[in-house]
């Protein structure tokens, strides 16, 4: 039973369907997020099962006393979930800083300060699930996303150091590698997408076990073949 | 916003039942000073404090969340054993086993002690415990001449019995102070050896007839029930009394704490530290069933009404002869369910009790009756009549059924008049221990609580599930 849960990027996508559908079973969830409208609308429908902060989490040296409000707020922890995530669109020959640096400072800088917390937490007190929404673009880096598909191989190894770290207390680490969702990160793209609350309830569910996973049989298939591909023909093909 | 408390100072606490658990901030105060600051730094970031000794009490009287914990255990200096007036000065994290380790020699024993030596001196008044000669003894609290406690605000205050004080801050769980000083009274013996008597007992009747008989006589008295035992065999167990014994020689053999040690194998053989391992597999119905009647059948054809020496630490320690035996009981862990009856109910009030473990599959794998009397202290559990401590092993798909078992088996005691015990308890709501400890006494507890601690500092898991922490009416 998840009592307690932070959810860090929760004002929309997975963060956000993660946290309604946990509040729904029962769990206290804190959300944080820029966007607190959104939030509060959240806890409006759960009456004092939501906590909400508004944090942007490019805000790294706001995140240690956070997190400590939180915990005490909520009255413990049993999951942490790193939902926040950028992709902005990007062409094909575009190299533009401004356009990289918030995907580094949010699916990286604010990944690993909200999660060093945590895992120092979890590493102490040998309790808790430890989750991050990495994907399956992590994978391969590709021609169209380089600096989105490198943050999110970025937070691939980390969590796995973490894993390597704190798994071994019974503290479960996850690395959730979704494909294509239904969410607003992924509106401009045009192909075949799995519902939100699909992913999300998935993930709940496997937020207990520690390891990296897939949301679907599919991908994982699929990305186990793209990974292995060998360099030189892949740099030929126009993905 | 509050001041970052370092998470490298956090740990999960659980009970010595292992069924509740939190996450806290650890601290382990050496010295008055440092309690002040703890509570200090409590006040200023807006947490509160849990208190916790050797973990011992079984359920969340020893643990809360997100609270700092102050550990009293490295508070566990003796600074005076007076010979003359047998009184012990001591910090309030000295260990039962500390205790009679440094006084057997000069003949002193500890006036109450548990079924474990692993508890403090500050658990053990923050619960009042009691022993197997609680029907003469009373609790320990009784034996208490004097004992500094910190209020939450920071002050120290010393108490004496005929402080009014006094006989709320033993037995209040630490909610209205740490105790960190005790002058304890010990009790003067001749020799480390009991006389020991042990009877098997076949049915209910039989149990409550030698209580009776042996109330004005015997030191010590305590039964093993086996809940199993159904229609006559209902009650069945092993009874046994003890008796301080005299020697004639100056310094005996049985007081020094080498001839007491329990050994450190069963059966000669088998090492001590694994035999958790072995009982693990038995510990289920079945094998518990089997267990108990073995006992029983055990009793009644091996040494049945033959007394016989033995020691102190022997008869007394039953729970420390297998170590981390509570890991039998994961994963899911155990609860101690500790009922306390007037004598002209409890025949009535723990036989049916039994019946409804009985009804239910869920029959406690371990059963302990012993007498007690009424005492003077806040949260008392003392009453005219006897104890039932119950062992309930929980499991995911159990714990609801059992937490019913308890609540109808609560529903008993309330109606005859009964007690509970703070360091046993998991099950109780707030109305079961409202109704029990009187509403005189609880509206003393909330007086004490606005007085010394008006910010409710000092918490548990156990004072916010009771509705003993004010700080919860606020949210």
């Amino acid at each position: 039973m998840i009592k307690e849960a932070i959810i860090v990027g929760a004002s929309s996508g997975m963060g956000y369907e993660v946290a309604r559908q946990l509040a729904e079973a029962g769990t206290k969830v804190a959300v944080v997020a820029r966007r607190l409208d959104r939030l509060e609308q959240l806890a409006a429908a759960f009456p004092g099962k939501i906590l909400c902060y508004s944090h942007d989490v490019t805000h790294f040296e706001e995140i240690p006393g956070l997190f400590q409000q939180i915990t005490h707020d909520l009255g413990g922890l049993d999951l942490f979930l790193y939902a926040s995530g950028v992709m902005p669109e990007v062409g094909w020959h575009e190299y533009s800083f401004t356009k990289d640096k918030p995907m580094v400072d949010v699916n990286i800088s604010g990944a690993v300060a909200w999660i060093n917390e945590a895992a120092e937490r979890m590493d102490n007190t040998r309790h808790g699930r430890l989750v991050a929404i990495g994907s399956v673009a992590g994978e391969r880096g590709r021609s169209q996303q380089p600096v989105y598909n490198a943050s999110k191989a970025f937070l691939h190894t980390y969590m796995e150091a973490i894993r390597n770290r704190i798994a071994r207390h019974g503290v479960a680490v996850v690395t959730i590698k979704p494909g294509p969702t239904e969410t607003e990160m992924t509106a401009h793209l045009k192909m075949k997408k799995m519902p939100v609350e699909v992913a999300a309830r998935k993930i709940i569910a496997l937020s207990g076990k520690t390891g990296e996973h897939f949301l679907s049989p599919v991908h994982a298939v699929a990305f186990f073949i793209i990974r292995n591909f060998p360099s030189f023909i892949f740099r030929k093909l126009k993905v | 916003m509050i001041r970052a408390t370092s998470p490298s100072r956090m740990v999960r606490a659980t009970g010595f039942g292992m069924t509740e658990g939190g996450d806290v901030y650890l601290y382990r105060p050496t010295n008055v000073q440092e309690v002040k600051d703890i509570l200090q730094m409590a006040r200023e970031t807006g947490r509160q404090v849990v208190l916790r000794g050797s973990g011992r009490s079984y359920g969340d009287a020893n643990i809360a969340r997100e609270c700092l914990m102050l550990d009293i255990s490295r508070m566990n200096q003796i600074y005076s054993i007076n010979k003359q007036s047998a009184e012990v000065d001591c910090q309030a994290g000295v260990t039962i086993e500390q205790l009679w380790r440094s006084t057997l020699e000069d003949g002193f024993w500890p006036p109450i002690v548990s079924g474990t030596m692993a508890p403090t001196l500050a658990g053990a008044l923050g619960m009042n415990i009691h022993g197997k000669n609680a029907y003469v003894a009373g609790p320990i609290g009784e034996h208490v001449t004097e004992l500094d406690v910190v209020l939450p605000n920071g002050d120290v205050r010393t108490l004496k019995p005929e402080n009014p004080l006094f006989h709320a801050v033993i037995s209040s769980a630490g909610l209205l102070g740490v105790i960190t000083r005790v002058r304890l009274k010990m009790k003067r013996i001749k020799s480390g050896d009991l006389r020991v008597l042990p009877l098997s007992v076949p049915d209910w009747a039989g149990q409550f007839k030698i209580f009776e008989d042996l109330e004005h006589d015997a030191d010590y008295m305590v039964t093993w029930i086996d809940c199993f035992g159904r229609g006559k065999h209902a009650g069945r167990g092993v009874f046994h009394a003890a008796w301080y014994t005299q020697e004639n020689e100056e310094f005996p053999s049985t007081l020094r704490p080498e001839n007491q040690d329990l050994p450190d194998t069963i059966l000669g053989f088998f090492p001590k530290s694994v035999v958790w391992r072995f009982l693990k597999p038995l510990n289920n119905r079945f094998g518990m069933r089997a267990l108990n009647a073995a006992k029983h059948h055990a009793s009644r054809l091996l040494g049945n009404g033959k007394q016989h020496p033995q020691g102190l630490v022997g008869f007394s320690f039953l729970l420390d002869y297998v170590p981390n035996w509570r890991n039998a009981y994961l994963p899911g862990g155990f609860i101690q369910y500790q009922s306390f009856v007037p004598k002209e109910h409890a025949p009535r009030v723990f036989a049916e009790q039994v019946r409804l473990q009985q009804e239910a599959k869920l029959e406690s794998f371990l059963g302990v009756m012993k007498r007690h009397k009424p005492d003077p202290f806040l949260f008392s559990h003392g009453v005219d009549g006897y104890s039932l401590a119950l062992d309930f092993k929980v499991t995911r798909k159990n714990r609801e059924k059992l937490w019913q078992l308890a609540h109808a088996m609560n529903d008993l005691v309330v109606a005859a008049g009964g007690k509970f015990y703070l360091a046993k308890d998991s099950t109780l709501r707030p109305a079961d221990f409202q109704a029990t400890i009187g509403s005189e006494n609880l509206a003393r507890y909330f007086d004490l609580k606005a007085e010394l601690d008006p910010e409710s500092i000092l918490t548990s898991s156990l004072a916010k599930r009771l509705g003993l922490d004010p700080r919860e009416f606020s949210k």
